[in-house]
């Protein structure tokens, strides 16, 4: 077995809001190992988002963060500021959506990345600017030298993502959250992208944590998947299992409400995701599922093995039965 | 079948404002450069491109919601062009628009009953508007004591659904789908997919569906243009295309889409273009691909490519076409 570089425990987070609490994220329990990539796939509002802000320290004050994050034996949750500021972007980096606000539009390109280096490594600015230009290379990015001495908004939205990719890996970091990396990039330029993430990890060992909601992305550079489902983890397996034989009905949903080749009509899931000022008792995704009966209301569903995956659901086997 | 909406050479110009300084230069950016194409009636067309290939122009040009700069639209063997404002009014009965955000195309301080009968009363139809809305929000899948609340008690999918309505409100034979699914998750996504299907068996009338995932829009439409840079490099039966594409972009792009199925995904070979879509400001000569295509010679810098009948029956726009 990898060596495992996070390792996360019945993480909670709740946001006071003016309606009372709101339970984003419900005891998630969630492993990462040395240089692999992994899924997070959810819609909207399943929280995927939110654990990984959590794991980060990045939340706002109205959240309450409980439960257990371990990044390399150190535990995040709770922990001072001072040392969640020399975790992120040493240990572990995270990038998103929208590369132009994680990028200061004053600042040339360069001036930046050096900035990553000199905040966790004891480097003169000449060589840190040097190491800049090379991480620019390595992201693709052509001519690094000049591109370096310029600003973020002369960059196209591809490149932006690049540079920021550039900065997340700066120091090496042993795990890289990409949370919807290439959502705001047309096709080509997400293929583009998604090859420089695998470069990245192949090149420097760096374990991938991908927040998507895209499961043909999954597929393509996944090896394990995480379903979540109202802030809870609801299937747990290999890339191949999960698309083979999905154990759980969410999961079945997902795949079904897909436009494939061959398919002539569409199986969308009913009804939409619960209220998070108060879920549903039990299993959360029992409004929407033809296979609920009265069991899956009177306890939350834990994560247990049904062949070589793991399900929250309790009828996982009859469910799979029946297709 | 006879065409229902004919277009023909559509170009539309868009002045910028000259940016402040020095070197003061008025720019023109062509969205749309001379765009051909034809819809039957009760047919979809699906439009597909990256983010500034015009796609969405071209809709609301077909509309007239923005003047073409020039080129010819006939709907129903009338050149819009040529007709006033009050007659256009008339038309717009028969030719109407969904947009892509659900959340900002209704009005929020307006009940989902006055929405929908809005276009009822600015058109001026008599009759009972409410029996209709009770019979437009069931056609689409709400119910009727629904016309009494507000946009903000209802999920994405479901407003999605009120602008359905409303676009249908007053029997209209074309409907532009602009993006209609793309702010939806994947799970709610079918569902709308599935209503766009089932309207046009029971009513007849055309869509234009513009999107730029590939997958939907090959679920969805009859045939498919493919847009790039202002210009269609390829148009013709939707299988055809998907699956034969004659266009090297056509093939690049089919290619860049991710399929969400790990075996399929993992077994395929990939192009994976270069660089990015080029500023329509300056677009390059010859055929506008020629800069990210690995087929690109002298010829296609030089001469423009027209859109020729292949042996497989769609048309393309290329020197060295695959097939």
């Amino acid at each position: 077995m990898k060596e495992k570089v996070l390792e996360v425990r019945d993480l909670r987070v709740t946001f006071n809001t003016p309606l009372g609490p709101l339970a984003a994220v419900r005891g998630v329990d969630l492993d990462v190992y040395g240089g692999e990539m992994v899924a997070v796939v959810g819609e909207s509002g399943s929280g995927k988002s939110v654990s990984f802000l959590a794991a980060m320290g990045l939340l706002p004050r109205t959240a309450t963060v409980e439960g257990s994050v371990v990044l390399q034996g150190e535990q995040l949750v709770g922990a001072a500021p001072k040392k969640l500021r020399s975790v992120r972007g040493r240990l572990m980096s995270m990038i998103f959506q929208d590369p132009l606000s994680a990028l200061n539009p004053v600042h040339k390109i360069g001036a930046q990345i050096s900035e990553m280096l000199r905040a966790h490594q004891s480097m003169s600015e000449k060589a840190a600017l040097a190491r800049a230009v090379d991480l620019l290379e390595i992201v693709g990015i052509p001519q690094p030298g000049d591109r370096a001495q310029q600003y973020p908004h002369e960059f196209s939205g591809g490149m932006r993502q690049r540079v920021v990719i550039a900065m997340a890996i700066a120091n090496s970091p042993k795990l890289l959250i990409a949370d919807e990396p290439t959502t705001a990039l047309d096709v080509t330029v997400q293929a583009q992208i998604l090859e420089v993430i695998q470069r990245v990890q192949a090149q420097f060992g760096t374990a991938v944590v991908l927040i998507t909601h895209d499961l043909g992305v999954v597929a393509r550079v996944c090896e394990r998947v995480n379903v979540m489902y109202a802030g809870r983890v609801v299937e747990r397996a290999n890339i191949m299992d999960v698309f083979d034989q999905p154990t759980h009905p969410y999961t079945r949903g997902l795949l079904a409400s897909l436009p494939q080749t061959g398919v002539e009509r569409l199986v969308p899931i009913n009804g939409f995701p619960p209220n998070m000022l108060k879920p549903p008792s039990g299993c959360a995704f029992r409004p929407r599922c033809t296979h609920a009966t009265d069991a899956c209301g009177a306890s939350l569903p834990e994560l247990q093995p049904v062949g070589d995956s793991m399900s929250a659901c309790i009828r996982a086997r009859e469910v799979m039965a029946k297709a | 079948m006879s065409a229902l909406l004919s277009v023909s050479e559509l170009v539309k110009e868009f002045h910028m404002k000259a940016p402040r300084g020095v070197r003061r230069q008025k720019r023109v950016v062509q969205a749309v450069s001379g765009v051909s194409f034809e819809v039957a009636r009760g047919e979809t067309l699906g439009l597909v491109g990256e983010s500034g290939s015009g796609k969405t122009t071209v809709g609301r040009c077909v509309l007239r919601l923005i003047e073409p700069t020039s080129g010819e639209v006939l709907f129903g063997g009338r050149n819009l062009a040529d007709i006033d404002f009050d007659e256009m009014r008339q038309l717009r009965r028969k030719m109407q628009i969904v947009f892509q955000d659900p959340y900002a195309s209704l009005d929020p301080k307006m009940t989902v009953g006055a929405s929908i009968a809005e276009p009822l009363v600015v058109q001026g139809v008599e009759g009972n508007h409410d029996e209709k809305v009770v019979s437009l929000l069931e056609l689409v899948g709400l119910s009727a004591d629904h016309a009494r609340r507000f946009p903000h008690e209802f999920s994405g999918g479901q407003r999605q659904r009120i602008g359905v309505a409303r676009a249908l409100a007053l029997d209209p034979e074309l409907i532009v789908l602009d993006e209609p699914v793309s702010a939806l998750d994947v799970s709610i996504q079918a569902g709308v997919v599935n209503l766009f299907a089932d309207l046009q068996q029971r009513l007849g009338m055309s869509y234009i569906f513009i999107a730029h995932d590939l997958s939907v829009v090959r679920h969805i439409a009859d045939r498919v243009a493919v847009m790039y840079l202002g210009k269609i490099m390829e148009i013709g039966d939707a299988e055809t295309v998907y699956q034969k594409p004659s266009h090297p972009y056509t093939k690049a792009l089919m290619s860049a889409v991710p399929v969400p199925n790990p075996r399929v995904e993992r077994g395929r070979s990939r192009i994976t273009l270069e660089g990015e879509v080029p500023s329509p400001v300056n677009p390059p000569s010859g055929c506008r691909f020629r800069t990210r295509c690995w087929k690109a010679t002298d010829l296609c810098s030089t001469q423009e490519p027209r859109l020729e009948l292949r042996p497989s029956g769609q048309m393309s726009a290329c020197h060295h076409p695959e097939v």
